[in-house]
């Protein structure tokens, strides 16, 4: 098994390679890299499905020559399921991405671009393969730097090289984190192998919260998220899908596994995960649901989707300590969540992607009636749009409704729940159902402002669906959003080994019954909405009947007696989050301006809104600005007078033998 | 069950203090809220109430109920104030305060070391939501009678908590203080009359002109 | 199990026919209150069959979207009615988390009414839909804690579980002030979602100030018949959630429970009218403050229930 696993490893870094490489034959290197990474993919499923579908976990240990570290890599039930999006997500990718680059006018960074996609997802192959703290380091950094690439791929822009430097920043702040994590780990047990980090026998808090930060600037916690709206925007829309959809699911898989490692899991991790859960999930919406730019707002709204996670995360933390199967569903909803996330989030942009090149803007609004322009690229950012906001039949109801389940599960009497559980079970529930009401409004806003309605700029006009090769990938997303909708009981088997995994150490697995009898309560929810679906088709053919005898018309939109309407007047995107940030101004502290309309007879006016970032404007920019001042006075002795520097080394020397005669 | 009633009534009237906006209501929520206090405290008491406690529940509902919030309504209509136009702090921000708040109380109540036989928590959580009120109405509103209502909710606060804490000799702790709120409200009753007459506001933190 | 199967079938089979009849009662009371006579006590039947007896007229702005909206409206509430118990006896389909399909199918109907008022391109619709999608966002938290409430007072996690196990007993025992809140906070949701007064008001003129109406305006013909034949259908649904609580005795028979629970509905919706002549409609910046409160009284439950 572990032979597949290298070959796939081996299958992205070839195929990344002969990108590069392919010399005078760009028609064959234009497949290479999707063809690549559907090999890959292959390769590497083999052996996941093996694990998931109860297989033991599969273990490579190779004789490393390097002083620290071994490389091991070892494939377990939590691995194999983060490790399923990656298979999954990125040949879909790379195939959309070669159609997306094809006109791109500049070939050669088209290679580079082939080359970093697959460096980025075996970068998170390997990140979910490494057992050894230093060889994870070392995945994490490939992993990262091949995003940074994909990010300033238009690197002629300056907005893109600015969002490539505040995610090189951020990124490398978490791994600092990460850093000084395993050095503590590796400190206590003089050993970097994971294995060894078992036998250590608990978790010291110090080495959460390091992991809490580190891992959450990768995953994207609110307040750690500052590079996701910078980033999204600026990297090619494929990658973005990629980057959304998987990448930043590498930092809650690599908190999962600090978990594991502890004796038992403290209360206050709990709270901790739901806290996130609440502030990311809630505030990640708001912030969506104010932005006008359409791949920022994904960005947004995968902080969201994180939010969500780790509430699943925090009520499964407290579940543990119950009898009933509240942690099971937790975490089974969590990491199920993980998975369709990935689905429905590439899907989006791919879609957004779609679009920009389309009209070649990402101003929501500014567009409008594209649905009728690009029916395929409407219907499947519908359907995606309706499975982000967990709408059943679609794959985000299914992991919804696990955290919901696992959360009503928890407030109830039974089964010796603490009052932790029960408390956080009701934050859980409340805050889900914000959340998720809240989804819609953003999704129906988004979907409604590009695809509905008449154009608002005459950009729209010549807009027309893309070409196959990113028209298919775009439907074989929304086809497994439906997919893995009807049949969540099957999910729901599927994640039940990982889910399992997920316990305190001292905690053996128990029983599996909790999502089996889960799947049997969904497979009603499958069959309701087959018969609703037969019942909505029952019901278009009465009016088929009922029409088919009498005057049907078209005509213009109702105007409320008012003649001179202009698409201009529909209602923007701005304008339907208005109540919103009315409802919030004193969280968002949107800035209104421009040249309102005053007196009788106003001239031409305008007016705009902005909603800086609130962590960006108001926590880092001042921290990095007060660096900056005190870096530029640090640099006052640095010179360049060559004995002013032997002036410093005696004074370190001097220092040294100080501290040593103490 | 009655007592249980009686702590849900007082948690919406605390809350409905929060999210208020008319002074009236709060001085009429105010008044409803010593009320269903003192009815608490008869319902909670444990065995029969003897004379000198039923004189002194009486007197001080009758001052809380009635003395105090006449006096308040008289102070209104004679400055002519009907709303707090611009508060502090918004009022469904507020609310959800009283939400934080409420969730604070019941979890400090759980907590907090009791002597034994003391009242139920939720008893001492209601104490605490109304001794929160209060200081919160007098910290993020600006007109002088809605502090001057928050003094009196906290007062309210105390009075729940004083029997639960003082096992013995609660009553004369008790009516002091009441005495000292009555003194205070109604010098404050005179002198928002007074500065009303001078300045035509009662806003407090334009007063600060009066410091020199 | 049979019986069972056959008496949810007659609460669905009643809901079908009767639920016109709930909006005749709201006007009715209204009427009455304002000293008229009112509408015939089948206007609404009338009304529909008329709707249904017309032909179309489609904005040119539309796609297949607009055409979906009333469709897909329709069958989730019918979903949704499937899902609900009558009368204390388990509904039609039942499973741990119906609660969830029930509000997730309401909410998909509302997505695509949403998304059908934002394909006219008119900015009235836009207007509305954006109010819907607000307060109903804001609506959903005390919807889902409410239950949730109920939940842990009966120990069930299913609709049926927790209408059949609640009793008189849960309004007389220590959880009675958190059943009166949970009471109080569906009776707030139950205003918001049906569109009535004191958040929106199905009778308004000006569409500036519709929420509900605005967004249904370009529809017509058998288009807006399903779209009305599915607020009359959302009235029984959502109602059956209060009435249960109201009025939990379960006699044993069916038949009886049955008649309660008409009794009890029909009551509810003289209720509505009551407040739609008695109390005028909030403004629209309020409106979050009310929802607001309906979640804190939501929220209040846990004091008593988790101890």
């Amino acid at each position: 098994m572990a032979f597949f696993l290298l070959m796939s490893l081996l299958a992205y870094l070839l195929s990344g390679a002969g990108a590069l490489l392919k010399g005078r034959h760009p028609a064959w290197g234009a497949r290479i890299v999707p063809f690549g990474s559907l090999a890959a993919s292959l390769f590497a499923l083999v052996p996941v499905v093996y694990v998931l579908a109860g297989g033991s976990p599969v273990d490579f240990r190779a004789s490393w020559s390097l002083p620290v570290g071994s490389f091991h890599l070892h494939l377990d039930q939590l691995s194999a399921w983060f490790a399923l999006p990656v298979l999954l997500v990125s040949p879909i990718v790379s195939f959309y991405g070669a159609g997306y680059l094809r006109h791109h006018d500049r070939p050669l960074e088209t290679d580079a671009c082939g080359f970093f996609l697959q460096l980025l997802a075996g970068g998170m192959l390997f990140v979910l393969l490494a057992s050894d703290g230093l060889l994870f380091l070392f995945a994490w950094e490939i992993m990262s730097i091949a995003a940074f690439f994909l990010v300033v791929f238009e690197h002629g822009d300056d907005d893109v090289r600015r969002a490539g430097w505040v995610y090189l920043v951020a990124t490398h702040l978490g791994t600092a984190f990460l850093f000084a994590m395993f050095v503590l780990l590796g400190g206590m047990c003089g050993s970097f192998d994971f294995a060894d980090f078992e036998g250590l026998g608990g978790v010291p808090d110090v080495v959460f919260i390091l992991a809490v930060i580190g891992f959450g600037a990768k995953a994207g916690f609110f307040g750690l998220h500052v590079w996701l709206p910078e980033a999204h925007p600026a990297a090619p829309s494929h990658v973005s899908g990629l980057m959304s959809g998987v990448m930043i699911k590498t930092g809650i898989y690599g908190l999962l596994r600090v978990m594991v490692l502890a004796n038992d899991w403290p209360a206050w991790w709990g709270w901790t995960f739901i806290g996130i859960g609440v502030i990311s999930g809630v505030g990640g919406v708001i912030y969506a649901l104010v932005q006008h730019d359409f791949k920022r707002l994904l960005a947004y709204s995968s902080v969201e989707n994180i939010g969500i996670i780790c509430l699943g995360i925090g009520v499964g933390v407290f579940g543990i300590g119950s009898a009933g199967p509240v942690a099971r569903l937790a975490m089974a909803g969590a990491l199920l969540h993980v998975l369709n996330h990935a689905v429905f989030k590439t899907g989006l942009f791919l879609g957004a992607g779609a679009v920009i090149q389309a009209v070649g803007t990402r101003d929501l609004d500014i567009l409008g009636g594209l649905q009728k322009r690009m029916p395929v690229t409407g219907l499947s950012f519908l359907v995606a749009s309706a499975a982000i906001c967990g709408l059943p039949p679609l794959n985000g109801f299914v992991s919804e409704f696990l955290i919901y389940l696992a959360s009503y599960w928890s407030v109830l009497p039974q089964g010796f729940p603490s009052v932790n559980l029960r408390v956080g079970g009701f934050v859980v529930i409340s805050s889900l159902a914000l959340i998720g009401g809240l989804a819609a409004m953003c999704f129906t806003k988004v979907y409604g402002t590009v695809f509905l309605g008449e154009p608002r700029s005459a950009r729209v006009a010549g807009a027309a669906d893309p070409e196959p090769c990113m028209a298919v990938p775009l439907r074989i997303v929304a086809a497994l959003c439906v997919a893995f909708g009807l049949g969540g009981s099957v999910l729901m088997l599927l994640v039940s080994p990982a889910a399992a995994r997920i316990h305190p150490l001292a905690l053996a697995a128990s029983d599996t019954t909790p999502l089996r009898d889960a799947a049997l309560f969904y497979l009603n929810v499958t069959f309701a909405v087959c018969a609703l679906a037969a019942v909505a088709y029952g019901l278009v053919r009465l009016r088929g009947r009922l029409l088919s005898g009498r005057a049907v018309r078209t005509g213009p939109t109702w105007g409320c007696g008012y003649p001179y309407g202009t698409p201009r007047m529909q209602y923007t995107a701005s304008s339907f989050a208005q109540p919103l940030v009315v409802a919030f101004r004193s969280f968002l502290r949107t800035e209104l301006g421009g040249d309102w309309p005053s007196g009788y007879l106003p001239g031409p006016s305008d007016f705009r809104t902005h909603t800086p970032g609130l962590f960006m404007h108001r926590v880092y920019m001042p921290v990095f600005a007060a660096f900056s001042w005190a870096a530029g006075w640090m640099r006052r002795i640095q010179h360049g007078g060559t004995h002013a520097y032997v002036f410093y080394i005696l004074l370190a020397l001097a220092a040294v033998l100080f501290w040593s005669l103490l | 069950m009655i007592d249980q009633s009686i702590i849900a009534l007082l948690l919406l009237v605390n809350l409905r203090m929060f999210a208020t906006s008319r002074v009236d209501s709060l001085v009429r929520c105010v008044a409803a809220q010593a009320f269903l206090l003192v009815c608490l405290a008869v319902v909670t008491h444990e065995g029969s109430l003897s004379w000198e406690a039923w004189t002194f529940l009486s007197v001080t509902g009758l001052v809380k109920c009635a003395a105090l919030p006449a006096l308040m309504t008289r102070a209104l209509r004679s400055a002519g104030i009907r709303r707090e136009v611009e508060p502090l702090v918004g009022y469904r921000v507020s609310l959800f305060i009283g939400l934080a708040a409420t969730g604070f109380s019941v979890w400090a109540a759980e907590k907090l070391p009791m002597p034994a036989g003391a009242a139920d928590p939720l008893v001492v959580a209601v104490a605490l939501i109304s001794m929160i009120t209060g200081i919160f109405l007098i910290v993020a509103r600006r007109k002088a009678i809605s502090q001057a209502i928050g003094y009196l909710a906290m007062e309210n606060g105390i009075y729940v908590l004083a029997p639960a804490l003082a096992v013995h000799g609660p009553l004369i702790v008790e009516t002091g203080v009441l005495l000292d709120v009555f003194v205070g409200v109604f010098i404050m009753g005179v002198i928002i009359l007074h500065i009303r007459q001078e300045f035509r506001h009662i806003d407090i933190d334009r007063l600060s002109e009066l410091k020199d | 199990m049979i019986a069972d199967t056959f008496a949810a079938l007659g609460g669905v089979a009643l809901a079908l026919v009767l639920s016109p009849f709930l909006r005749t009662i709201i006007d009715r009371t209204k009427a009455r209150m304002a000293g008229r006579q009112g509408p015939p006590v089948l206007q609404p039947y009338w009304s529909l069959a008329r709707l249904l007896r017309k032909g179309a007229v489609y904005s040119s702005t539309t796609t297949w979207i607009f055409r979906a909206g009333p469709v897909v409206t329709l069958a989730t509430i019918l979903g949704a009615l499937c899902l609900v118990p009558f009368g204390g006896r388990p509904a039609l389909l039942h499973f741990e988390g119906d609660v969830l399909l029930m509000a997730y199918l309401l909410g998909l109907g509302r997505f695509f009414t949403i998304l059908a008022a934002l394909d006219t391109g008119s900015s009235f619709e836009g207007m509305g839909a954006n109010r819907e999608a607000f307060f109903s966002a804001l609506g959903e938290p005390a919807l889902l804690l409410g239950v949730a409430g109920l939940g842990a007072i009966t120990g069930s996690v299913s609709l049926s579980g927790i209408y059949g196990r609640i009793g008189t007993s849960a309004f007389l025992g220590a959880h009675m002030p958190a059943m009166i809140f949970i009471l109080a906070t569906f009776v707030i949701v139950y205003l918001t979602e049906n569109a009535r007064i004191p958040v929106d008001d199905p009778t308004t003129h000006l569409e500036l100030t519709m929420i509900h109406e605005v967004m249904v305006l370009d529809h017509c013909g058998t288009d807006l018949a399903f779209i009305e034949y599915a607020g009359a259908l959302k009235l029984w649904v959502l109602g059956l959630l209060i009435t249960g609580l109201v009025f939990p005795v379960h006699t044993g028979s069916a038949l009886l429970d049955a008649c309660v629970t008409l009794a009890c509905m029909f009551v509810l919706q003289i209720g509505v009218g009551l407040v739609e002549s008695l109390v005028a409609r909030l403004k629209m910046g309020r409106t979050p403050l009310l929802l607001g409160i309906a979640f804190v009284m939501s929220a209040l439950w846990v004091m008593w229930v988790v101890r």
